[in-house]
């Protein structure tokens, strides 16, 4: 057991450490913040002066070197752009990400589950086949479009929901604030979440679906419905139990995609999270926040899978076998 | 009683329009936030605006860009290097200090401070002395006639609340505390500000004890100004459409007819302080990339005027500036002392003159130059330099378009990299010194040629921008600036192409002056 968690452990290490390698590589050449810092009007000497002072003359493994060493310590700088830690500025921005993200899987699950389901027992029938149909498009659709739609018709024409921003949020202590307590942050909410939840709401729609005509084939359910069981009891309580496991497993993983993908949906709506932090901090090459993102979602799904992996491991007997026949 | 009724139901509509007149709050947006609320850290147009909504200086411009005093009463060049201000009496920071030399003094020196990015606008200031509580002395290190539009944007800030907040130097950004300062505010003027959530949302309220009151300088109904950062075009109109915003600054160009046709909205054209203009390699003696070995094409003045001659500004207005744009022949725009009618005039479009001129430099059959283009700074810049290249492609010369986007693409430009290249420049002096000696002033010291990417050298305009720097007498000046612009546009040190337009989008009952540095004078603004 403690084998396994620490050959995981090492693996997960080995992969931050490779996300850290490729972003910094990539920033060498996302352009240089000098100009944007000093403006139109710096000096040659000014703008040599300040690169010097911000570390950014000196060869790259040694700003490498430095950037995983402040990493570890939770530090990566201040913003070039706002002049603030970034450890705040993601910290500020994180309530955001995280509760439009757990708005839009919540949402996916309540509607996608039922949705396959019912695509699953209604097999062959016009509700079945515009149900995949719709799924298909929800699948295909790019989100900023999804978005821009949604804003179209509900901001502009029906005049129902706001079309930007957060609203009003409610301070929960000194570092989280929710949108979920007021009116307003749930009428800011609706539209983005359902952005964001469109793709995993289809995506749902159809692994359940698929899952759930895998199980309804088995022979247990023939042995259920030989026993005499009703369609209910055979349906939801022996066909969708089984069928949740790898969904649930799915949506573990899609739940980190959420968060790290949000950054669309964060950037149409105007969304004050850390994906509109990370597009700001791209088009003025704010370095140490976009490493700090990357690293941050690495992390993330780096946990998620770590967190699956050891479910695994508890779950599911076979694996323990086999691995403790290996470590023999 | 139905008249009653009636008369009732009207006193009620006129008392809640007075309501309304008294007190109304204008939401606005743009795409993106002020980097900071310390007025002399980061010299950034929005910001600036916003500041100075907040914040006053000793002199601001008028709608006419003509620079009266605002938190100065008078001033005299006491000597060629000397200028004493009279200070304003009884103006007080909206904590309650009072406003007085030692807070201009202090502000000014704030603002020269290393670590402020507004030295281009205390360039030529070698010190600042209090003479009594409400006059000051700056001194120059010469001669320096554009000493009251620097003044314009060094905005005044209270000694004893900086130091209180142990802010007394702009936001250093190679230091890891962060300064009160950036988030905090305390001005004289207009507004005071309220909250600020970076990217989300900024709000500023009526500052009730502002001198200005009295003074009559509000004559608009703003008590509340709400700014929202909006990233994303589509989301901004779509906000403005909805009615969630009264005002958008920087409408998406490809909305504009959709936002004219609106009846519930309006928009207003106008020309911006900012021209867009192609600057060569006239340094090199081979262009790196080119098919021409040892010698370098465009040092040739027929070819300059070659590329100039063929270049249809006038399509491009239309078709891909829709109409947003006027067509020059010169670096400065309008507003800008030195400018004339007769410099803004573009020599014709004439591809057979243009021909003509390639043949004589010996370039009949053309040649291949790389051509450089951001693609997210100015309006349409893409757009713009893939239409100038297939002009330049009619008469030979095959430019070879790379675009950038403006992080990278600064930065590459000051290594000298590019042959042509676009560059756009704004001049918050309104005076055209500023581009004179940025763009064609030979590569110096203290910003001389700070921009001069080209490194294009002429000793004659050299030595009419240093005599520009010290002339004192405005109406020589000008001539001089107009004889440097003159000189620039013969020479071709540069290809000038428009001046953008900057369009604003607001609802109907909103009225306000369109202004070319893309300010709004918030006291002016009405909503209805």
């Amino acid at each position: 057991m403690l084998a396994f968690i620490l050959r995981r452990l090492a693996q997960a290490v080995a992969v931050m450490l490779t996300v850290a390698f490729i972003a910094f590589l990539l920033f060498q050449h996302v352009g240089d913040p000098i100009t944007n810092l000093l403006g139109q009007d710096a000096t040659s000497e000014q703008r040599a002066q300040l690169r010097a002072e911000l570390g950014l003359d000196a060869p790259a493994p040694v700003q490498f070197v430095h950037f995983v060493g402040n990493a570890l310590r939770g530090e990566f700088g201040l913003s070039l752009r706002q002049g603030r830690k970034v450890s705040t500025l993601i910290a500020e921005r994180l309530p955001a990400t995280l509760e439009l993200a757990l708005t839009a899987a919540l949402l996916a699950l309540a509607l996608g589950i039922p949705m396959g389901v019912l695509a699953a027992l209604k097999r062959g029938t016009a509700l079945s086949q515009l149900l995949m149909t719709v799924s298909l498009l929800g699948v295909s659709l790019p989100t900023f479009l999804i978005g821009i739609l949604l804003i179209l018709l509900f901001s502009v024409w029906l005049n129902w929901l706001p079309s930007f921003g957060r609203g009003e949020v409610v301070a929960l202590g000194s570092w989280w604030s929710t949108g979920w307590l007021s009116v307003d942050g749930w009428k800011h909410l609706v539209l983005p979440a359902v952005t964001l939840a469109v793709f995993q709401l289809a995506l749902i729609l159809r692994l359940v679906r698929a899952e759930m005509l895998e199980v309804l084939r088995s022979d247990y359910i023939r042995f259920a419905r030989a026993r005499g069981l009703s369609d209910r009891a055979v349906h939801f309580g022996h066909a969708l139990r089984n069928t949740l496991v790898p969904v649930i497993t799915i949506t573990g993983l899609q739940l980190g995609s959420l968060i790290a993908f949000a950054i669309i949906t964060e950037t149409v709506f105007q969304w004050p999270g850390m994906g509109l932090l990370f597009i700001q901090a791209v088009s003025f090459a704010d370095v140490p926040v976009m490493a700090a993102y990357l690293c941050l979602v690495a992390l993330i799904f780096v946990a998620i899978n770590l967190v699956v992996d050891l479910l695994y491991f508890a779950v599911d007997p076979r694996l323990r076998v086999e691995r403790g026949a290996a470590g023999t | 009683m139905a008249q009653a009724r009636l008369f009732f139901l009207g006193a009620l509509g006129i008392l809640f329009t007075m309501a309304s007149a008294t007190a109304a709050t204008l939401r606005w947006s743009g795409a993106s936030d002020l980097p900071s609320w310390d007025v002399h850290a980061q010299n950034n147009a929005l910001g600036n605006g916003i500041h100075a909504m907040v914040y006053e200086a000793l002199f601001r411009y008028d709608e006419r860009f003509q620079v009266v005093p605002e938190l100065a009463t008078g001033w005299k060049a006491l000597s060629p290097t000397q200028m004493r201000i009279t200070l304003r009496r009884g103006v007080r920071f909206q904590d309650g200090n009072a406003f007085g030399a030692d807070d201009a003094v202090f502000s000014l020196q704030r603002a020269m401070d290393p670590a402020s990015n507004f030295g281009v606008y205390t360039q030529g200031i070698a010190r600042v002395v209090k003479v009594d509580d409400a006059t000051i002395d700056i001194h120059t290190q010469g001669p320096n006639p554009v000493l009251l539009r620097q003044l314009t944007e060094l905005r005044m800030m209270s000694k004893a609340w900086a130091e209180q907040h142990r802010s007394t130097t702009p936001k250093d950004l190679r230091s890891a505390e962060e300064n009160h300062a950036h988030r905090h505010a305390n001005g004289t003027g207009p507004y005071r500000l309220e909250s600020w959530q970076p990217d989300v949302r900024l709000r500023l309220v009526e500052n009730r004890d502002w001198w200005g009151l009295a003074a009559g300088r509000k004559t608009g109904n703003v008590s509340e100004v709400v700014y929202t950062p909006i990233k994303a075009e589509a989301t901004r109109v779509a906000a403005l459409l909805s009615g969630e915003l009264d005002m958008v600054l920087d409408p998406a160009p490809a909305d504009l007819p959709r936002l004219r046709a609106t009846p519930q909205l309006k928009v207003l054209d106008g020309l911006e302080n900012r021209t867009i203009f192609f600057g060569l390699d006239l340094f090199r003696d081979e262009l790196p990339g080119s098919n021409i070995k040892g010698r370098n094409p465009l040092k040739d003045l027929r070819v300059r005027r070659a590329l100039s001659q063929a270049i249809d500004a006038a399509a491009i207005q239309r078709s891909i500036m829709r109409g947003l744009s006027a067509p020059t022949g010169t670096l400065v725009p309008p507003q800008v002392a030195g400018w004339t009618k007769a410099l803004d005039q573009r020599a014709p479009h004439d591809p057979a003159a243009a021909k003509r001129l390639m043949a004589e430099a010996g370039y009949a059959g053309g040649f291949e130059v790389d051509f450089a283009c951001p693609n997210n700074r100015y309006i349409n810049d893409e757009e713009i330099c893939q239409a100038v290249a297939a002009m330049w492609a009619r008469i030979g010369v095959k430019a070879r378009l790379r675009t950038l986007p403006l992080v990278t693409y600064f930065p590459m430009l000051q290594r000298h990299e590019a042959s042509i290249f676009m560059l756009g420049w704004g001049v918050p002096t309104f005076d055209a010194l500023y581009a004179l000696q940025s763009l064609v002033r030979s590569v110096g010291a203290q910003g001389d040629g700070n921009f001069n990417v080209g490194r294009y050298s002429n000793p004659q305009a050299d030595a009419l921008i240093e005599r520009i720097k010290q002339e004192s007498d405005p109406t020589l000046r000008t001539a001089l600036m107009e004889q440097a612009l003159v000189l620039a546009k013969q020479e071709v040190s540069h290809i000038p192409l428009h001046h953008q337009m900057i369009p604003w989008a607001m609802k109907r009952s909103v009225t306000m002056r369109h202004r070319a540095d893309n300010r709004i004078d918030m006291p002016s603004v009405r909503v209805d």
